[in-house]
């Protein structure tokens, strides 16, 4: 079933920081990495990572299972690479027509898989520790974001997995019409569109009603909204922010000092 | 209270008091005044609860759900949770705060969004339907909740189809005449002694107007269908059932209590996740081996015919007759022999002048009568509805009970779950009652 | 355009988010439906980008029904913000990226003063989320590969796949959206009335 609840222990110490913070530093960590192409960096920093996860509460099985899609990524770099590889320099391992394999090209991947993992991992920590609710009060109190733009994506969120159980309604209600594809994937294709437009269809008409039940309870009024529950921004937030880019930078300039480095535009 | 058919316009009218109103779409007639004011002025002093309570839940935790409107309003934070409690108190709701809105059923739901309107200590309160889809032990909950809430400067205009339960709570009744104006006003007494028959034939529930109960006509016959130990934890506990050919079946049960999940599986529409459904050869041919959820679309639906609790998730097509059309050409009846299914179905439910129609834009009465007449298209031997008549008025209500005991007379099953006492004892011959498989768990 | 209409209504706010998140929905209901294809895309990413169009279709959409400005922007980063929290694999850098691919549409829109929404509008508007998308990949991800034989093919194709799915496919669902009634609300939807 489709849920966007946190996954992790709650009150673990980094899963308690404030929502914008987490985030703010799962951004920063990632883009300060993207500035560069070498394999060493991003090693340094899954390793940071990983020895990060216990403070966030998060199980290494649990990562695990929500980081698995990274695994075809990985593979799918592999694939293309080979085949389409700027730099195949290197003692040739195998070379069959278009596809060739040189060291080079290993380097390359090793390099870019381990970038990619190192990129999404924060955001996967982060996201998987927040709650929508705190992320998005603490947008409205501590980013100053629009308080009614910031609402309106938060109740449209809670439809999330109402939405998904609507999907295997619609489904069924299709097959007791006589409607199923079978194994013809056309018949497939036309089946999934035909549900999607449907969920669509459902959804803005959800939409529609929960605006007006929202404007019932004086959301959009003009008076001064107050709020129930405060977000604090301290000072260990802001460090939790300074850290992830003192670490980052960390592993750059590791890699710099080993001579590896490649920057992302040269 | 206020009464009317349905399409009466007894919805719109409390959106309009509210002052929600599109601006943008209708022509408007008239003035509304709430205190002298503009009603979208005059908001404040108005508390609302619609009908379908999961639309209007706006937060994922009970408490901040409560909390939502107090925002708005501007009250002082530390005031908040106080009157937060103070609301989740006055209606009886069982959890804490930190409740996800959706693990509730429909019957909690309905409880907080009252709690919700209460909260704002509103100065008139409109309640569209508050106990349509609740069980009776659920509806009779949010009467009491409406009730011990109402106070000497409150004033409530409660929209009901049943009548009768909702009477204690009124002091007078406004019959609404469809295409405007007002039918009747005054004391529920004096309104249904001077106008009570002539009411009732227009399609308004009055009570002490019964409707004749269709028994049926001949004994059952053979076996259709049978449950053994059918389950799927943790929606629905171990189930036994067996439906018979020219017999209908009643299931009723509290909300949650896995009704709709049942009618799911008996209708060959989700796997069991314990025990199996045997179909027998009278309804399945050949086919009486394998169980109905591995069988092809087109041979269930002509075997089983499903109808399912919220009508717009049944419609696939753009247009009513298309919708009507689908079945029987997806079970590969010729063209001749499908206008004339289709033709006799949109006559015999009314929907004839809406055969060019969008399915989206019917109104809630049409919409469901439409998804019956999908389910009977294709002719199945078996039919199962989930809550045929919810929200229906009375005279939509009677040609259902009448529609369904045609059928069973003519030898068909009929399974139908339902909250709705009136429907049961008008038709049903045997009744189902399913208990809650997982009470401690919620 | 006046500044009442500029301004957003709840309707508006909550409809829009509603759209990025129901993409959202059918985006994990597309994994369900083909787990095969998404391990054949994953092995051979080139293949994928013959529908990188339709993850830009909610900035298109968002800005054909909303009409407002920031409407399109608004849409894609609900969207991306929605496919973090649902745990995508790219989380966090996704947020970004979302922004990128909306500020294309919204600039489409922005280009014709926010008063057409027609189909010459919507493809431009899907072209330009095309080329954000295109760009963004071309300078954060791609930088590795081959630049005649990979890179350019790839942003070409993501700009084409976003015209055409995106900016038609996006127009068309608009219209087919408005016949079924539920844009009433909306000018996308009153056009339906008045032809
Ligand atoms: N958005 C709309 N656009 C056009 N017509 C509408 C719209 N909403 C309602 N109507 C029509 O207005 C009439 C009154 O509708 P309303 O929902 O107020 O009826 P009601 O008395 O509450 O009926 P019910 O008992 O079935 O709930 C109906 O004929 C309905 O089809
Ligand atoms: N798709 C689903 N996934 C998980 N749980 C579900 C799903 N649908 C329903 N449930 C849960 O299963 C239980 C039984 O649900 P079901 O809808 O069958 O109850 P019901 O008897 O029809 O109730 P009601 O009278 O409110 O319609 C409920 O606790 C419900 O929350
Ligand atoms: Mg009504
Ligand atoms: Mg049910």
């Amino acid at each position: 079933m489709i849920s966007i609840e946190p996954v992790a222990a709650p009150d673990a110490p980094l899963a308690r920081r404030n929502p914008v913070a987490k985030v703010a530093a799962a951004l920063v960590f990632s883009f300060t990495l993207l500035a560069t192409l070498d394999p060493v960096a991003p090693a340094i920093a899954i390793a940071l990572e990983l020895a990060v996860l216990p403070l966030f509460g998060i199980r290494y099985r649990v990562l695990a299972r929500r980081a698995w899609p990274l695994m075809l990524s990985a593979a799918g770099i592999l694939v293309t690479l080979v085949l389409f590889a700027a730099d195949r320099s290197g003692r040739v391992l195998l070379d069959a027509g278009p596809v060739l394999v040189s060291t080079g090209v290993l380097m390359t991947a090793l390099g870019l898989v381990l970038r990619v993992f190192a990129v999404a991992l924060p955001g996967v920590i982060v996201f998987a520790t927040t709650d929508p609710t705190d992320l998005a009060d603490a947008l409205i109190q501590n980013a100053k974001a629009p308080a009614r733009f910031a609402i309106g994506a938060l109740a449209a969120f809670r439809l999330v997995p109402l939405l998904g159980q609507e999907w295997q309604m619609i489904s069924m209600a299709r097959r007791a019409r006589g409607v199923d594809a079978g194994r013809n994937p056309v018949a497939k294709l036309r089946l999934f569109t035909s549900t999607a437009f449907a969920l669509l269809v459902g959804a803005i008409r959800r939409g529609t009603r929960l605006a007006v039940a929202m404007d019932a309870r004086g959301f959009d009024a003009g008076t001064p909204r107050t709020v129930a529950r405060r977000q604090h921004f301290t000072r260990a937030d802001a460090l939790l922010i300074a850290g992830a880019f003192v670490l980052a930078g960390a592993a750059l300039t590791t890699s710099i000092l080993l001579g590896v480095f490649r920057p992302l535009i040269s | 209270m206020l009464l009317g058919p349905s399409g009466a316009g007894k919805s719109t009218l409390l959106s309009a008091l509210a002052g929600l109103l599109p601006e943008d779409s209708g022509e408007q007639e008239g003035t509304v005044e709430i205190d002298g004011l503009d009603p979208r002025k005059g908001r404040e002093r108005v508390g609302i609860v619609f009908q379908d309570p999961e639309t209007q839940l706006v937060m994922a935790r009970c408490g901040d759900d409560v909390a939502f409107g107090l925002e708005n309003r501007g009250v002082p934070a530390d005031e908040i949770w106080p009157r937060v409690d103070e609301a989740l108190h006055r209606v009886g709701f069982p959890y804490p705060r930190d409740r996800h809105t959706a693990a509730l059923s429909g019957g909690e739901q309905q409880r907080l969004a009252l709690a919700g309107a209460l909260a704002l200590r509103p100065a008139l309160l409109l309640l569209d339907e508050p106990t349509a889809n609740l069980d009776p032990a659920g509806a009779d909950l949010v009467r009491h909740a409406v009730a011990g809430a109402l106070d000497a400067d409150t004033t409530l205009i409660l929209v009901e189809h049943r009548v009768a339960e909702a009477l204690p709570l009124v002091d007078r009744v406004v019959v609404l005449e469809p295409g405007g104006g007002v039918r009747a006003d005054g004391t529920p007494e004096a309104v249904f002694a001077a106008h009570g028959a002539a009411l009732a034939a227009e399609g308004v529930w009055v009570p002490g107007h019964p409707i004749a109960p269709r028994a049926a006509t001949a004994g059952p016959g053979e076996l259709l269908l049978t449950a053994d130990r059918l389950g799927l934890p943790p929606r629905l506990g171990s189930t036994d059932l067996a439906v018979r050919a020219g017999e209908a079946l009643a299931v009723r049960g509290p909300n949650g209590a896995g009704k709709s999940t049942l009618a799911l599986l008996l209708g060959g529409l989700l796997r069991p996740g314990s025990g199996r459904v045997t179909a027998s050869a009278e309804l399945a041919g050949a086919d009486h081996r394998t169980p109905p959820h591995r069988w092809r679309a087109p041979a269930l639906a002509r075997r089983i015919g499903s109808v399912f609790q919220d009508p717009e998730h049944q419609f696939v097509t753009s247009t009513v007759f298309d919708e009507l059309a689908l079945g029987p050409r997806r079970t590969g009846q010729p063209e001749t022999v499908v206008k004339e299914t289709v033709a006799g179905l949109l006559d015999r439910l009314r929907l004839a002048r809406l055969a060019a129609a969008n399915p989206y834009t019917l109104s809630g009465g049409e919409a469901r009568r439409l998804s019956v007449a999908t389910a009977l298209a294709t002719a199945p031997r078996l039919l199962i509805c989930d809550e045929p008549t919810f929200g229906q008025d009375r005279r939509t209500w009677q040609e259902l009970v009448d529609l369904f005991a045609d059928l069973r007379d003519a030898g068909h099953g009929v399974v139908a779950v339902t909250h709705d006492a009136d429907f049961v004892a008008a038709l049903a011959d045997r009744t189902v009652t399913l208990r809650r498989a997982t009470d401690d768990h919620r | 355009m006046d500044n009442t209409t500029k301004r957003w209504r709840t309707i508006d706010i909550v409809v829009a988010s509603v759209i990025a998140v129901a993409f959202g929905v059918i985006f994990w209901a597309w994994g369900l439906v083909w787990s095969a294809t998404e391990g054949a895309f994953a092995f051979f990413p080139p293949a994928q980008t013959l529908l990188y169009g339709v993850w830009l279709m909610p900035a298109v959409i968002g800005g054909l029904v909303i009409r407002k400005p920031g409407a399109a922007l608004y849409c894609e980063t609900v969207a991306a913000v929605l496919s973090a929290l649902l745990g995508s694999q790219w989380a966090g850098t996704v947020i970004p990226q979302g922004i990128v691919q909306g500020i294309g549409a919204e600039l489409a829109f922005a280009a014709f003063r926010y008063r057409s929404f027609r189909l010459p509008t919507a493809v431009f508007a899907g072209a330009l989320t095309g080329l954000s998308a295109a760009l963004f990949d071309f300078f954060v991800w791609n930088v590795d590969y081959a630049l005649t034989d990979y890179r350019i093919p790839y942003a070409l194709l993501t700009i084409v796949s976003a015209t055409v799915i995106a900016g038609a496919g996006g127009w068309l669902l608009t219209r087919a959206l408005a016949n079924t009634g539920v844009l009433d609300r909306f000018p996308a939807g009153r056009n339906r009335a008045l032809i």
